[in-house]
């Protein structure tokens, strides 16, 4: 967007990149004192999260959190393919309802009203169960657009060699259209696995509710939150790294 | 009953402060994020990437039980608050910065040899073409930043979600409490998307 930088300009972003380091040192210098001042940067505060106990509690809760991210992952892709492959009243209206109300709704109707119906899952479905909900349609919203971004063309083509109507979506229209909404996709997974901190509400063991415990139990309420924070980044930011080198291989190889 | 106006009345305050302060953050990260200076381009990217990662309900939990552990004390709204416009900032950010590079490469090209400088044309040539764009998106975020402060009622704002889950304790009609928050939201998303419509009949 801008001309290749002559000397003057260079010159220019040269000082203000110095100016911006000075605020940002400053910035980390006032943050840090103010943990040092209300003794949070103490080693003994810290160490607890050096150690393999602690760290094997907050590892089979992120495993928990992982294994219900892939649950409702499967579901919210399948009831999301179902709903965008049947495009009638009822499913935009699913669609637009679950898009605007609140997971933690859900959640709640799932925790409060059904076991008054006599429901009564187990918590791993509790949790489960509500984000499959809302994220199939997220996922319908995605697949509609994907499939919707093919050439019509391309079904025709399937129809005129004579397949069935079936066999043109899945093995035509479905692989190209898989090709355009990857980014949406791993979008999509991401906030997925972000939503199942929501274990939290249901006391479903994931990682942020290991997290509290943890906490609640050896009362290093922040460094406890910021290590999770750390987990949290680390592991969607592998997620996202993992998607697009995945997707460059495949567009190596589509050609 | 005062407490399904509490409930609603805050959500509503919620959502439209958080928008507020998510919008200006989120402008200053991508400007950060477009100018010409390495350094800041990273500082931009990386708000994103850390704010974008984390789930909003970590950040509300280690905002309101953490801050106080080194010397920040806010009301507990302002803290929610905070965390929800930090969080949302980032979503701004990359909506608006998406805006402005699907302005096609070759419009800031024409600009340049035009000999417009690189304010003047993004003033005059770049940023009118992305504001229609941006409407769309910024309305997206709008309507999951409603949602997402339903996430404040789990660290203890009376927010509508968990107006509704006490005033169910007490009043045991759990199909005509939940369905009646749920259409709230409903009906705040619609006016939402109204608005926003709305917005982009006026800048087209």
């Amino acid at each position: 967007m801008f001309d290749a930088p002559g000397p003057r300009f260079r010159r220019r972003v040269f000082w203000v990149s110095v100016v911006s380091v000075f605020v940002l040192v400053g910035l980390l210098a006032l943050g840090l004192r103010q943990f040092a001042a209300n003794g949070q940067l103490d080693p003994v505060r810290w160490r607890p999260y050096l150690t393999w106990p602690v760290w094997r509690y907050l590892l089979s809760g992120l495993w928990s959190t992982v294994l219900a991210a892939c649950a409702t992952g499967v579901l919210a892709m399948a009831g999301g393919l179902l709903l965008a492959l049947r495009p009638n009243r009822f499913t935009r209206a699913y669609a637009e309802v679950m898009r605007t109300v609140p997971v933690l709704l859900l959640v709640y109707v799932m925790l409060f009203v059904l076991p008054s119906f006599g429901v009564n899952l187990p918590l791993f479905w509790k949790l489960v169960v509500p984000l499959a909900l809302s994220h199939a349609a997220s996922c319908a919203v995605i697949f509609r657009a994907g499939i919707g971004s093919v050439d019509p063309g391309q079904r025709e083509a399937g129809l005129s060699l004579g397949m069935p109507d079936g066999v043109v979506t899945r093995s035509v229209v479905l692989p190209q259209a898989v090709r355009h909404m990857t980014p949406l996709l791993v979008t999509q997974a991401v906030s997925l696995l972000k939503d199942t901190s929501l274990g939290y509400v249901v006391s479903y063991t994931e990682l942020l509710f290991n997290g509290r415990v943890l906490a609640n139990y050896n009362g290093l309420l922040i460094q406890t939150f910021i290590v999770i924070a750390f987990v949290y980044l680390v592991v969607n930011l592998a997620l996202s790294r993992l998607a697009h080198r995945l997707e460059a291989a495949r567009a190596r190889t589509a050609r | 009953m005062s407490l399904v106006l509490e409930g609603f009345l805050n959500t509503v305050a919620l959502t439209l402060l958080s928008f507020a302060g998510a919008l200006v953050v989120g402008l200053a990260v991508a400007v950060l994020r477009i100018v010409p200076v390495p350094l800041l381009r990273g500082v931009g990217a990386t708000y994103v990437e850390v704010w974008r990662n984390v789930p909003l309900l970590a950040w509300l939990v280690l905002f309101v039980f953490g801050l106080p552990e080194v010397g920040v004390k806010m009301p507990l709204f302002w803290t929610a608050f905070t965390a929800i416009a930090l969080y949302e900032a980032a979503f701004v950010a990359e909506a608006l910065r998406s805006g402005v590079s699907s302005v096609a490469l070759g419009q800031g090209e024409a600009a340049r040899a035009l000999g417009l400088t690189f304010r003047q044309s993004l003033r005059h040539v770049i940023l009118p073409q992305a504001g229609r764009r941006v409407v769309q998106p910024l309305a997206n975020i709008a309507i999951a930043l409603t949602m997402a402060t339903a996430l404040a009622g789990v660290v203890g704002v009376v927010d509508m979600t968990r107006a509704a889950q006490r005033i169910n304790l007490e009043l045991a009609r759990p199909l005509l409490v939940f369905t009646g928050v749920g259409l709230c939201y409903l009906v705040m998303a619609a006016g939402i998307g109204f608005g926003a419509r709305a917005l982009e009949r006026r800048l087209a």
